[in-house]
């Protein structure tokens, strides 16, 4: 637990442990809203989260931290995390201790969560029952997506987020 | 269930078992053999865009083999669009029809209409995405003029749009072909493209290769597609056929047009032995026979 602990100058925690929930660590700096988006979580959700971003990090130089209360996180959802933050790291807490830790997976395809940007793709079609899908692989070291709908190839996944 | 939405849903085997089909069926698409294979079946044209020859020609096909067609065509579509989604269009022709030909402007539509669908769809071109019937009568006119497939072949013009062109290299690809491309840089090949084939295509001047080309395969800036007529017009008529062209070039070349073409072949070429696209254009008929059978599963031939 010493990530979410970090102490600067003696002052305070930069954020508190939690008694129960998922703890997502090791977002690269700066996504941590863009996590949130990704797990469908706002304002209209039941969750209380806490965010802590640009935290000092040995690994990572600086991340961000997201810790959700109360809800255990099923790994399918968690691991859309990794088409934005690769490195994220899951902890699943109960009692205070992490009861389960595991590094993010990306998915092989995600659906209803990227906005294909090709204008003319069926997949932004207004009245259309559909949701977007993308099959998901690692070109040239790059997160890509590749529209299942137009063929369509993203690499630069967090600008297309729905 | 078999759909046919892109070239890729088909094997090499595949194709080289539709091309050997549609020899076979080539004497009925001319009128010269009856064939009933296909009695009983209705297709469905749904057209949500103009369309001359490949609707024509599945009709034929179909008609040829003994079955039944019914139309919707683009003017009929788009009354169509003023109420009901596509999807919805989709589940109920599927209910009165054994297999649904389908244009339309947004690509991915003939995917999507096939995970709505109870019977086989087969994609006849959605937007600048894939137009694999064509591909496969563009693939039986080089083996019936050239011989073989993997040949040395410049692909001209609309290189960004052109959906013929998408599902062409893809299909050339796989059989091994040497590809040139040449277009205006404003309509060169989309780059996810350009990365599946770079190892068998090169972009090139045609001047540059002229004199080692089995095929020229030329399409027309298609000005429906520009985002803006400025566009449109800063391209238009920048290349053109001619019969000084072909001086240079070997005497059995041919030349090929998805058709219809309007300035980018001069007319006095139509003439000459080089022009085939008005044959391949009728191989059309026999192709799509062979498509409609392969997806209807008819075990009757």
């Amino acid at each position: 637990m010493k990530d979410f602990e970090v102490k600067k100058n003696k002052r305070e925690l930069v954020i508190s442990k939690i008694k129960e929930g998922t703890v997502i660590d090791h977002i690269s700096a700066g996504k941590a809203l863009l996590v949130l988006k990704i797990l469908g979580i706002d304002e209209r959700t039941r969750e209380t989260i806490s965010l802590a971003m640009n935290v000092p990090s040995k690994k990572m130089g600086k991340k961000d931290i997201v810790k959700v209360e109360n809800k255990f996180i099923n790994e399918e959802e968690l691991n859309k995390i990794a088409l934005i933050a690769p490195n994220a790291t899951i902890n699943l807490i109960k009692d205070y201790e992490i009861v389960k830790k595991f590094k993010v997976k990306l998915p092989e395809v995600v659906e209803g969560i990227i906005l294909c940007p090709n204008k003319t793709c069926i997949s932004n079609a207004k009245r259309e029952p559909i949701k977007s899908r993308f099959y998901i692989s690692v070109k040239d070291g790059e997160v890509a997506a590749k529209c299942h709908y137009c063929g369509k190839v993203l690499k630069n996944i967090a600008e297309h987020l729905l | 269930m078999r759909h046919l939405i892109s070239i890729e849903d088909l094997s090499r085997d595949e194709i080289v078992k539709i091309l050997n089909l549609a020899e076979k069926f080539e004497d009925v698409a001319r009128g010269s053999r009856t064939l009933k294979i296909l009695e009983g079946k209705i297709l469905a044209n749904l057209f949500f865009e103009p369309s001359t020859r490949t609707r024509m020609s599945f009709e034929v096909a179909m008609k040829r083999l003994g079955g039944d067609v019914i139309n919707m065509t683009a003017q009929e579509a788009s009354s169509i669009a003023k109420g009901e989604n596509l999807a919805d269009t989709i589940k109920v022709v599927s209910k009165y029809c054994d297999a649904i030909v389908i244009r339309h402007p947004l690509v991915g539509a003939a995917r999507f209409a096939a995970e709505h669908s109870e019977v086989p769809v087969i994609n006849a071109g959605d937007g600048a995405g894939q137009h694999p019937t064509q591909t496969l009568l563009d693939l039986y006119t080089i083996r019936k003029e050239c011989g073989r497939i993997d040949v040395k072949i410049a692909i001209l013009g609309d290189l960004k749009y052109s959906r013929t062109v998408h599902s062409l290299i893809k299909a050339l690809a796989m059989f091994d072909a040497d590809m040139y491309l040449i277009s205006p840089p404003q309509l060169s090949l989309p780059e996810e493209l350009y990365d599946e084939i770079s190892e068998r295509a090169k972009v090139v001047k045609l001047e540059d290769v002229l004199e080692e080309l089995d095929v020229i395969y030329v399409t027309r800036i298609q000005k429906e597609r520009f985002p803006d007529e400025e566009e449109y017009r800063k391209v238009a008529g920048s290349y053109k056929i001619t019969v000084e062209t072909l001086k240079r070039t070997k005497s059995n070349l041919i030349i090929l047009h998805p058709l219809p073409k309007v300035d980018e072949i001069d007319l006095a070429v139509d003439k000459t032995k080089h022009a085939k696209y008005f044959d391949q254009a009728f191989y059309g008929v026999p192709v799509r026979m062979a498509i409609l059978v392969e997806v209807m599963k008819s075990e009757r031939f």
